[in-house]
């Protein structure tokens, strides 16, 4: 089932393709993602699904041959409009990649602050509540607030991964984009980024892909389960996960294949 | 079966037993070098070698302040010229030298880095000796340069190109325009990388003599302009070395000494940077 058409648009992909070159690897794909929702996208690997995350804040094309056609549309603005300027869309949507990708020569303070500062300078004070506003949503304030000014790589790989999601929402970015964010994790750092998830869609609108089906039934409200490029099936989490209207989907989440 | 394995066994024995003795003998060429220097030189090394000027052919004493002194000038120019252009050129070629111009400056890098030094110590004297009419420093400082560039463009970009891809994403994801990218956060990375190759690099023009024969030219009177010729380490070692006087043999001995020192506490805080890199990321 389609999600209600009267929840507030905040991000829609209509007849989203993406390829590399001349081979489509994400096929005429409408989506769309309400305001303050967690919508997570599924699928065996090589099905599209991370391109497609991709093709939400124009990464995709900064890849060798990377081109798309359709729509993505951020409140009912085309992004991919002529007009739009892909470095300043990039502040609105924030990415938190596969492994955590602190910057090593920066501090904790400085890897939170960055994503601000390219924004513009601005007052000392002003980007001090800023960073600790967004550790604090991170929840990483009371483990680092201690030693703002250290190295980033002294943390452990699920701080440096919160620390990226501080990173990314220091900007204030409407829509967070999760591309497997707790694939190099342990359980107990993979627990903190899903509490994190419920946490942070009251003020984002997130999409998250995940190799976990568990974590998708977790986390997320709405689901779409990609295959080979083509969005198979897209519904609301618990009626995907128990009665799947597409026969591909059942078989996936049943483990049959992928 | 136990025939093949003892077969294999003394195969494995005899050259590992081969390439230690060859490395040995690698080795062995360094420490000679250094010890027959430290023999004939050391002996010289005293306090007015370091601080005096050359005296007239056949008297006793005087020392290289002059030698010393113009060798850093020289190099510290040359490296003032050669580093950013180096540098620059291999970041260009490593964030965004994958098009045919990037194949074209790195091939021509290449051909550079692989031509020899009296080459471009010809051209530095026919493009800039003999237009200004006479030999000077500053054009011996442009020859050391234009050995340096290729050599510190390459090593820059094989730095930059270690930075991982992820970390480039992760700041292009942020809104980082392309060129803040490759700037503060990939070649802030690569940073005690691209130290190294600086290093590296002043090391290795530090002790050139070929083609500043044609350019600085040497001088024994201290001279600190370099619009006019200037001695070096290298020339000094050269004039001294195939002097008649038993006094320049023993002074060439001892600026030779001072020259491999300073060569090689270059190249010893190269390969501290490198570590110290390391050291940061884990």
């Amino acid at each position: 089932m389609a999600p209600p058409a009267d929840a507030q648009l905040q991000l829609e992909t209509v007849r989203l393709t993406a390829l590399y070159g001349r081979r489509a690897v994400v096929k005429d794909v409408s989506i769309l993602f309400p305001a303050h929702t967690v919508t997570a996208l599924i699928g065996p690997s090589g099905c599209g699904k991370t391109t497609f995350l991709r093709c939400l804040n124009r990464m995709h094309e900064l890849s060798e041959g990377g081109w798309i056609t359709g729509r993505v549309l951020l409140d009912g603005e085309d992004i991919y409009d002529p007009a739009i300027d892909a470095v300043q869309l990039r502040r609105r949507i924030g990415m938190v990649f596969q492994r955590p990708t602190p910057f090593p020569t920066m501090s904790i303070y400085d890897n939170v602050a960055a994503g601000l500062r390219v924004n513009g300078r601005r007052p000392k004070a002003e980007l001090d509540a800023a960073v600790e506003s967004a550790l604090r949503r991170a929840a990483l304030w009371d483990e680092v607030k201690d030693r703002l000014q250290r190295s980033a790589l002294a943390l452990s790989g699920g701080q440096q991964q919160r620390l990226c999601v501080a990173r990314a929402l220091a900007p204030e970015p409407e829509v967070l984009l999760l591309d497997e964010p707790t694939a190099s994790l342990d359980p107990a750092g993979t627990q903190r980024i899903e509490e994190l998830c419920h946490a942070l869609k009251t003020r984002y609108t997130i999409v998250i892909v995940t190799h976990n089906l568990q974590q998708a039934a977790r986390v997320s409200d709405y689901t779409a389960f990609f295959y080979l490029g083509d969005l198979v099936e897209l519904g609301r989490t618990e009626e995907l996960f128990t009665k799947p209207t597409e026969e591909r989907t059942e078989a996936y989440i049943t483990g049959r294949f992928g | 079966m136990s025939a093949r394995r003892l077969r294999r066994r003394f195969v494995s024995g005899l050259m590992t037993t081969l390439v230690a003795m060859l490395s040995f003998v690698a080795v062995l060429a360094l420490a000679l070098i250094l010890g027959y220097l430290v023999a004939k030189g050391a002996s010289s090394l005293d306090w007015s070698f370091f601080v005096k000027n050359p005296v007239p052919a056949g008297q006793a004493g005087g020392g290289v302040a002059n030698a010393i002194v113009g060798t850093v000038i020289i190099v510290g120019f040359a490296a003032l010229i050669g580093l950013p252009i180096g540098i620059g050129t291999g970041l260009y070629l490593a964030e965004y030298g994958s098009g045919r111009l990037g194949w074209i400056v790195r091939f021509v890098a290449d051909v550079l880095n692989g031509t020899p030094s009296i080459v471009v110590g010809i051209f530095a004297w026919t493009w800039l000796v003999k237009p200004m009419g006479h030999f000077s420093a500053l054009a011996g400082s442009v020859a050391l340069a234009a050995l340096m560039v290729p050599m510190i463009a390459r090593t820059t970009e094989e730095m930059v190109r270690l930075v991982p891809h992820s970390l480039r994403e992760a700041a292009l994801a942020l809104g980082y325009p392309r060129w803040r990218t490759s700037l503060r956060v990939v070649a802030r990375t690569a940073l005690a990388g691209i130290l190294t190759s600086c290093l590296v690099g002043v090391a290795r023009i530090a002790g050139e003599t070929a083609p500043l024969l044609f350019t600085a030219l040497g001088n024994l009177n201290f001279s600190t302009s370099v619009l006019q010729p200037m001695q070096t380490l290298s020339l000094q070692v050269f004039t001294y070395a195939t002097g008649p006087f038993d006094e320049w043999h023993r002074l060439a001995w001892a600026a030779a000494l001072v020259l491999m020192a300073l060569v090689l506490l270059l190249s010893l805080s190269a390969r501290w940077a490198l570590r110290s890199r390391h050291g940061a990321a884990r």
